[in-house]
């Protein structure tokens, strides 16, 4: 197949075979982050603009990471320390950061859909680095990566996602993902953070951690987003944590090789334990290495001739 | 030329014959095999870098390392070719540092994938020396590139295209020279 999408807006149309191309891409990205010589030129003379509108690490630094594995410039905008903080409007914003002709924005933005949004208004192309709860689609391509590096297949893998899934992007990007590769997906969590609705996507939900676990091949746990939390989806923390965290106890209900993920940041003793955290059933470490890969491979294939002109 | 607007160059025995004179060449340049590491171009020059290997460990009895490069991401023509070409791997997985790196490909034409392939092999370490093993040259240099050792000179037309085709289980070979397809200038 030819690569012939010009933005990275969600996988909700990606197709298995766009998803292994970018699989494929990432493959040989990472023979390139192996060597001594990290770099090369393919990027050259391109430059990526990440936009970040809500506070980030790994994600930003990952895209940073692969733009200059790349050789293209990459400048980093971010909302409190630029304009925005001055009441400038995502328009306005996009607007200008266009005129100064990138090739490529990554934009992270607190609402959904705003990475549609911007790139209806600009000429170049868009990556979205999460927007609101709607989608965070290179997460959900990296832990695809990941599962399939450590279990070289992920069709049908039992894949336990535990957490926010309400307000959960990383979950909403990974029931793409893995779901069109063809993982049995589990959803868990409390009733008021898994909506039943979520079932039409072809995943089964539960309330009971136990269930969703037993015989896993991967449990990914979600990060409880305390800035998130203002509303009181459940009781208290310790609550939570005894229900929905998950320890070795719980854990000992999954596969003997079973691996653990986490998008990061961790809330450790909260959704998952010191213990497991650092346990060698954790890839946590190698999802972020993955990341780089998986972003090098997007940015490839979107500097593409057909946006020549940039 | 037949009708068909195709010539056969070389078959397997040809194929074969022309790598036996190569191989001995790059060991009588080389003054044996020491020091000597293969790399194939991807696609076309890693079945070919596999056969001089088996030669080398035939005539001198060692066992020559033996990678390949993808030189896509050092293309100077990415962002005008039409969509981004699909990436292939690449395998080196012993250092090249003070090496004599013969850079095997099948067909040498502008010399701009040796240009990408050298960019390549330099980011890998710094051998002591490069070398070219081509099996076919086709003349139409854009930059000033030659190669050390050659398999057959076939003088071409620019539109032309020279295929090497190599398949089935015992391994056939096929260079063919195809005229451009009609309607399709000089």
């Amino acid at each position: 197949m030819e690569w012939r999408r010009k933005h990275v807006l969600g996988l909700a149309d990606f197709s298995a075979e766009e998803i292994e191309f970018v699989i494929d891409t990432a493959r040989s990205m990472e023979d390139v982050l192996t060597r001594d010589i990290k770099k090369v030129p393919a990027l050259r003379g391109k430059t990526v603009v990440n936009l970040f509108f809500e506070a980030s690490t790994r994600t930003r630094t990952s895209f940073e990471i692969a733009g200059k594995r790349l050789s293209a410039d990459v400048v980093n905008f971010s909302s409190a320390v630029s304009s925005v903080a001055k009441g400038e409007t995502l328009l306005d914003t996009a607007k200008n950061i266009n005129a100064m002709m990138p090739s490529i924005i990554v934009m992270r933005h607190p609402a959904s859909g705003a990475a549609q949004f911007l790139s209806r208004y600009v000429s170049c192309s868009v990556i979205n680095a999460g927007d609101g709860s709607n989608e965070h689609p290179t997460q959900g391509l990296l832990d695809l990566y990941a599962i399939i590096k450590s279990k070289n297949k992920v069709k049908g893998l039992k894949v336990a996602i535990i957490g926010d899934i309400l307000h959960s992007r990383v979950a909403r990007s990974n029931l793409h993902s893995l779901g069109r590769m063809g993982a049995d997906l589990w959803l868990c969590g409390p009733g008021t953070l898994v909506p039943k609705e979520m079932g039409r996507s072809g995943a089964t939900v539960t309330n009971d951690i136990r269930e969703a676990v037993r015989d896993a091949d991967v449990v990914m746990m979600l990060r409880i987003q305390l800035e998130r939390q203002k509303t009181a989806y459940f009781p208290s923390l310790r609550e939570y944590a005894r229900n929905y965290g998950l320890d070795s106890e719980v854990f000992s209900l999954a596969r003997n090789d079973a691996i653990i993920m986490h998008p990061g940041p961790i809330n450790r003793g909260v959704e998952l334990s010191d213990e497991l955290a650092d346990s060698s059933h954790s890839i946590i470490l190698n999802q972020v290495e993955s990341g780089v890969a998986i972003r090098m491979a997007l940015l490839y294939l979107l500097a593409g001739g057909h946006n020549a002109a940039r | 030329m037949k009708k068909s607007g195709k010539k056969l160059i070389l078959d397997t025995k040809g194929v074969d014959r022309v790598l036996s004179r190569l191989t001995h060449e790059i060991l009588e340049k080389n003054k044996g095999a020491e020091e000597i590491v293969l790399v194939g171009i991807c696609s076309g020059g890693v079945p070919l870098s596999r056969v001089i290997q088996d030669k080398i460990r035939s005539i001198e009895g060692v066992e020559v390392p033996s990678g390949y490069v993808d030189i896509t991401l050092y293309r100077d023509d990415l962002s005008r070719a039409g969509y981004q070409p699909r990436l292939k791997r690449t395998e080196i997985p012993f250092s090249i540092d003070e090496k004599k790196v013969i850079l095997v490909d099948d067909v040498l034409f502008t010399g701009r994938t040796i240009r990408a392939a050298m960019d390549a092999l330099i980011d890998f370490g710094r051998p002591k020396n490069i070398q070219l093993a081509v099996l076919i040259d086709r003349g139409h240099r854009e930059l000033p590139i030659r190669a050390d050792y050659v398999g057959r000179n076939v003088p071409t037309a620019r539109a032309e295209t020279v295929e090497v085709l190599v398949g089935g289980e015992t391994e056939e070979w096929k260079v063919v020279l195809r005229e451009p397809p009609p309607g399709k200038g000089k």
